[in-house]
């Protein structure tokens, strides 16, 4: 087990980057601390796999260093840095038994016989898998695989990492959760370092203690659960993060008020002359509907039921501003008025919050 | 309970039925009928029965044929399919100008006529203008592919290998080129050796297509006429007289219509036999994976 440093790393897939948009991952700097778990969330194409693959060393990286530990690792090969990486499809080999695939790793590592018998088995007992060792690997179900995949990580007793790579994507829904709390589980009691790469918000915020939010190869917030929901550092980490996204709306600041569309909106706090492109941005959670008439007004279109609670869509002028309501709330009419939460609101200049 | 019948539907399949009448049934029905009869010319046929096969299967020279026909095509296997292989396993892996040249060159002698084939290597090999017969010749090799049968079989193999190993090897690389990056990943991660990785991974991935390259290089190995009737025309001697060389030898050199015909349907039986094994096998591997 080991803590992660990256150091001024940006990785391109071109051979002469010269512009910013030439890499996949622009430059990055951060250190995992040992045994934690992380998630890189993000939509598709945003870096996440090429961070992960600079890390276990199937890329090596256009700029920067890795360290292991205070060593520099940027050079090693896969095999040399201890990684464990379990990837989006599962892979096993086809033509040996559960018990034979996971030990083959400490096999090639020319660890004793009987070592690998205790070990397999302790390991195999951890991710429950002791009642099939001796069956084909081949017909299994996919989550059972994915687990055979984590097991050949964790029989290494040195790994520095596990590395998911969306590990749930061909899992059944209803196996999915199971496994995440699996995985999780194994986090508690093994302790191991762990990153999780994935693009569903619900899986990277209730397995990771810290969630690492990219976008465009950036990263834009590196926080737990409850600071992504509270204060997302960066407009498309509010929008991104939350069912639905957070409420962005354009205003102007004036006299530590708020002003959107020709509406003054309170603030907590006083902020100082803003410049560039201003934006508000409020969860659906915190806009409550209100019968003042000095609230702001706005018009609902409809109306969605998600079960435990609804979504209004509203607007005011042509700002969308989704709002969401308690089951028992009754909309009396489609005019209504609405007041933010002044506690919960971020102000944000050029897609980065500031601070007041 | 009654069904509506509608016997129009039966002329909708006759087309189909008189172009496979055609193309098979008939021309099949055609050699069944000789081989059940003989004649003694002013085609007055008379039935013998099932002579003609006991005599085929009695006949020590259909057993000699049979003899080298499975040699060859034992041979043959042993060559084309690991060689098919290791090329394919040694080709760029990533799409480019390098691995579309590589796929080119390979398909190349498979697109070429099988007579042509014959042709250029009965040329080839040829010791007063052949480059390759004069350069053994010259450089002292003792070599004379009409002459001495070693030689004909040599040249006749490596004809053959030239021919079909590219089948092989376009059949493994796209088995190859279908197998996820990440399992070479994880390879590298448990730190398996390159044979483990060939092992474990590539060949059973590669299976499939493999199983549909050797029966295809059995099927067509065990038919083989053109090519060896252009380089050696059987000989010397018998030597190089597979099955259906020895098969077109009876029907038209000696016009033995019936021993023939019955010699052609006991051929086809077994070409038939051997290939509904392989796809039987076949298909248990697949329902195997399936589980």
């Amino acid at each position: 087990m080991a803590k992660i440093t990256l150091s001024n790393l940006a990785h391109s897939y071109l051979n002469n980057p010269n512009h910013d948009d030439d890499y996949a991952l622009k430059t990055l700097n951060h250190e995992w601390t040992d045994g934690t778990a992380y998630a890189l969330l993000g939509p598709s194409g945003c870096g996440k796999t090429t961070l992960l693959n600079l890390i276990s060393g199937l890329l090596t990286p256009s700029k920067g260093k890795i360290l292991f530990d205070g060593n520099d690792v940027t050079e090693l090969k896969t095999a040399a840095r201890n990684i464990a990486q379990v990837f989006q499809f599962p892979v096993i080999y086809d033509t040996m038994t559960v018990r034979e695939n996971l030990s083959f790793p400490l096999k090639n590592r020319g660890m004793k016989k009987d070592y690998i018998e205790k070990r397999v088995i302790e390991v195999a007992d951890a991710i429950s898998l002791s009642n099939i060792l001796d069956k084909k690997a081949n017909g299994l179900t996919a989550d059972i695989k994915q687990k055979i995949s984590l097991g050949r990580g964790l029989v290494r007793e040195d790994v520095s990492a596990i590395l998911f790579d969306e590990p749930l994507t061909v899992i059944d829904p209803h196996m999915k959760w199971q496994l995440r709390t699996q995985i999780k589980e194994i986090h508690k009691n093994l302790g191991h370092t762990m990153i999780y790469v994935t693009h569903d918000q619900t899986e990277a915020l209730t397995f990771a203690d810290k969630v690492i939010v990219m976008f465009e190869g950036e990263v834009l917030q590196i926080a737990s659960a409850a600071e992504l929901f509270e204060r997302p550092e960066h407009t498309f980490v509010g929008y991104f993060i939350g069912s639905p996204g957070m409420n962005i709306l354009p205003v102007t600041i004036e006299e530590g008020n708020a002003v959107l569309g020709g509406h003054n909106i309170m603030l907590n706090a006083k902020y100082k002359k803003l410049n560039g492109k201003i934006e508000l941005g409020i969860r659906p959670e915190f806009v409550t509907l209100t019968n003042d008439p000095f609230a702001l007004p706005v018009t609902i279109d409809r109306v969605e039921d998600v079960g435990h609670y609804k979504i209004a869509r509203a607007r005011f002028q042509n700002h969308q501003i989704n709002i969401i309501l308690n089951e028992c709330d009754e909309i009396k009419s489609a005019t209504t008025h609405v007041i933010f939460d002044k506690k919960k609101i971020n102000i944000y200049q050029d897609d980065w919050r500031v601070k007041p | 309970m009654k069904k509506t019948r509608n016997q129009k539907a039966w002329f909708m399949v006759l087309p189909v039925l008189i172009l496979v009448a055609f193309s098979a049934i008939i021309p099949l029905m055609t050699v069944v009928n000789y081989s059940v009869q003989d004649t003694f010319g002013n085609n007055n046929f008379f039935w013998v029965g099932l002579e003609w096969f006991e005599e085929i299967l009695a006949s020590e020279r259909v057993h000699d044929a049979l003899g080298r026909q499975v040699t060859f095509t034992a041979i043959i296997l042993a060559i084309e399919v690991p060689l098919g292989i290791f090329i394919a396993l040694h080709m760029p892996k990533k799409s480019g100008f390098w691995s579309s040249l590589c796929l080119v060159l390979l398909a190349l002698p498979l697109l070429i006529p099988w007579n042509v084939v014959g042709t250029i290597w009965q040329i080839f090999g040829r010791i007063d203008i052949g480059l390759l017969g004069y350069t053994l010749d010259k450089i002292g090799i003792n070599y004379n592919y009409t002459q001495n049968a070693l030689d004909a079989w040599i040249t006749i193999i490596i004809m053959d290998v030239w021919h079909w190993t590219s089948l092989v090897v376009l059949l493994s690389y796209a088995g190859l080129r279908s197998i996820p990056d990440s399992y070479y990943q994880a390879a590298k991660i448990d730190q398996a050796s390159g044979w483990a990785v060939f092992r474990h991974i590539e060949l059973p991935k590669m299976k499939g297509v493999l199983l549909i390259a050797i029966l295809l290089r059995f099927m067509d190995s065990f038919m083989i006429y053109t090519e060896p009737f252009v380089v050696t025309g059987g000989g010397p001697g018998n030597a190089t007289t597979f099955l259906s060389i020895d098969l077109v030898k009876m029907a038209i050199g000696q016009f033995d219509l019936g021993p023939a015909a019955a010699f052609s349907l006991i051929y086809f039986l077994v070409i038939l036999l051997v290939s509904w094994a392989f796809y039987t096998v076949m298909m248990s591997m697949d329902k195997e994976n399936d589980i």
